[in-house]
């Protein structure tokens, strides 16, 4: 066989690896979409992705095959470990980091793109080709340092908020100015100082773009970026002629859209709003009459005694404080006890949707007991005790009845229904939002301030004190 | 070089497959789903490794060994963390059969 016969076939066989890696990605991501395939839908994913990364050394053909080698190792090796140790309430940050790198490694490919068109006596790119270059390069820069931010936010690295006056003026000239450069490369001229302010105005933008953001929407900015790097992946995928980039790129685009709209509405905020009106930012909400009134576990765990029905509604405070299992354990104590328990997870709970119920499984809850908010609302009305755990925000009546407070419109999960509730929570301090909850003033709430883990400890060993001193 | 309509009718029907394959997603799997998703875009690191591959000039390579180290870590971040997140639904699942 001749040299070009070896080397056709070498990209054949890329190809046709590249075409099952696209299949093997659709259908991971499809069984990923159902909890009982979710498991393996992953590992269908895992296996496309070496198939075609071993692939890529075919056609590569040893060009400058130490660097790649150093730079997979230097990509992989720690991100793996990092990954393998971090703890679970951590792993929402983990996610808007991976997907910073991958948005990085889009603007980076982007850049070689440009870099090689601008070259003296280069042969000029079609359009298209260009164009998608550009704008694949933008949405990944933005990407890429608005996940930093949105994983610095998270991580408790840097202050929840950052708004200065005029800043959606500032945040929009940025943006304006990005595009503008991104134009000129496209149209005038590809000049490598311009390609420089393009990107540096694109990064700027990301992080602008991010800054003011808080609180409750967070979860949707990062399944935003997640979606922007997909899209990302695609347009430079589509520059460099890699099908198996287009089509993986542009399957999480849309998946990613179409998730990032689910939790939106979920929140019933327009995406528009939650980027563009500092959600939790600046309404200061209502002033609250009354005072909370605290309960020591002797007395929440004779409640709970009483009661024939318990909700229990966890938040990022139980995440916080590694609660879970022992907020199970209780559960199982009321259940032998002969009560009937739920668990109520709003939609955006914790610092992601489905955070919730990711602890929760970790923990050993069955499905079953695990509720939606639109099934589980109209249940408060007959629920003795509702037991919140680090939740706040997403409980807030205010919501529906403050028209001044900044999470007004917001659908919450209707505790202050409950003929009783208890809220276990370390402090009086407010919630991510930073807003008052009218619901721990409300006159059938009382205050069990505890660490999260500590509370549930202390009520199941109240609870079995009571059981043991013959209290029926 | 892909021809510009052949292109955009892949990037039309990928599309309604993203949004497709993932319709009837429980919230309960939306976590593990975006992470997972996370981890599909990590494939940018072979249009990464094929920038390096045709890199010259000190800047490009430069360029290039960024852009593998990050889609690396894409990849490899992204997939260990949803495996984590999946094998805990293992647990419940066993326990709710047993």
């Amino acid at each position: 066989m001749s040299a070009m016969d070896t080397q056709m076939m070498l990209v054949w066989v890329a190809k046709a690896s590249y075409f099952l890696a696209a299949v093997l990605f659709i259908l991971g991501i499809k069984r990923m979409s159902s909890p009982v395939t979710a498991r393996k839908g992953i590992v269908w994913a895992g296996v496309g992705m070496v198939i075609a990364t071993l692939a890529t050394f075919a056609i590569t053909r040893g060009h400058n095959l130490g660097y790649i080698l150093a730079a997979i190792a230097l990509g992989v090796v720690p991100t793996w470990l990092w990954g393998k140790k971090v703890a679970m309430t951590d792993m929402p940050q983990m996610v808007a980091l991976f997907n910073g790198m991958g948005g990085g490694s889009a603007a980076a490919i982007g850049a070689g793109e440009l870099l090689k068109f601008s070259h003296a006596g280069a042969p000029t790119p079609p359009l298209a080709t260009l164009a998608l270059a550009v704008i694949g390069a933008l949405i990944g820069a933005i990407s890429m340092t608005g996940s930093i931010i949105a994983w610095a936010k998270l991580d408790g690295r840097m202050d929840k908020r950052f708004t200065f006056g005029g800043q959606q003026v500032v945040n929009f000239a940025v943006f304006a100015g990005a595009v503008l450069a991104g134009l000129a490369l496209v149209f005038w001229k590809l000049d490598a100082s311009l390609v420089v302010v393009f990107f540096l105005l694109a990064l700027a933008f990301g992080v602008l773009m991010t800054l003011p953001i808080g609180g409750a929407d967070m979860p949707v900015v990062i399944s935003l970026y997640n979606a922007f790097t997909g899209l990302a992946v695609a347009f430079e995928g589509y520059a460099m002629g890699i099908e198996a980039l287009i089509v993986a790129g542009m399957v999480v685009g849309a998946a990613g859209t179409f998730l990032t709209q689910l939790m939106a509405k979920a929140m019933n905020r327009p995406i528009s709003n939650v980027l563009f009106s500092n959600f939790g930012g600046g309404g200061e909400g209502a002033e609250i009459a009354g005072a909370q009134k605290p309960i020591d576990a002797a007395d929440a765990a004779s409640l709970l005694y009483m009661a024939e029905k318990v909700i229990i509604v966890p938040g990022y405070g139980m995440a916080v404080a590694q609660a879970q299992h022992k907020i199970w354990e209780l559960s199982q104590a009321l259940i032998k006890a002969g009560k009937e328990v739920k668990f109520a997870i709003h939609p955006v709970a914790g610092r992601m949707p489905g955070h919730m119920n990711v602890l929760l499984a970790e923990a050993g809850v069955p499905y079953d007991l695990i509720a939606d908010m639109d099934d589980i609302n109209p249940e408060f009305k007959t629920c003795d005790v509702a037991i919140v755990i680090g939740a706040n925000d997403v409980v807030n009546p205010a919501a529906k009845t403050d028209k001044s407070s900044p999470i007004f419109g917001m659908p919450i999960l209707d505790v202050v229904d409950s003929r009783q509730t208890i809220v276990i929570k370390r402090g009086k301090g407010t919630g991510f939002a930073g807003i008052e909850n009218a619901l721990f003033y409300a006159d059938n709430t009382r205050m069990l301030y505890a660490d999260g883990k500590e509370a549930a400890n202390q009520l199941i060993s109240e609870l079995k004190a009571i059981e043991g001193g013959g209290g029926h | 070089m892909i021809d510009g309509f052949l292109a955009l009718y892949i990037f039309m029907l990928a599309a309604f497959t993203g949004k497709e394959i993932i319709g009837r997603v429980p919230v309960i799997l939306h976590t593990p789903l975006m992470s997972g998703s996370n981890f599909v875009h990590g494939i940018v690191l072979v249009g990464a490794m094929i920038a390096l591959a045709h890199a010259e000039s000190p800047l490009a390579i430069a360029i290039g060994f960024i852009g593998v180290v990050l889609g690396a870590g894409n990849a490899a971040g992204g997939y260990v963390v949803t495996e984590r997140m999946l094998e805990m639904f293992k647990s419940s699942k066993d326990e709710k059969k047993g």
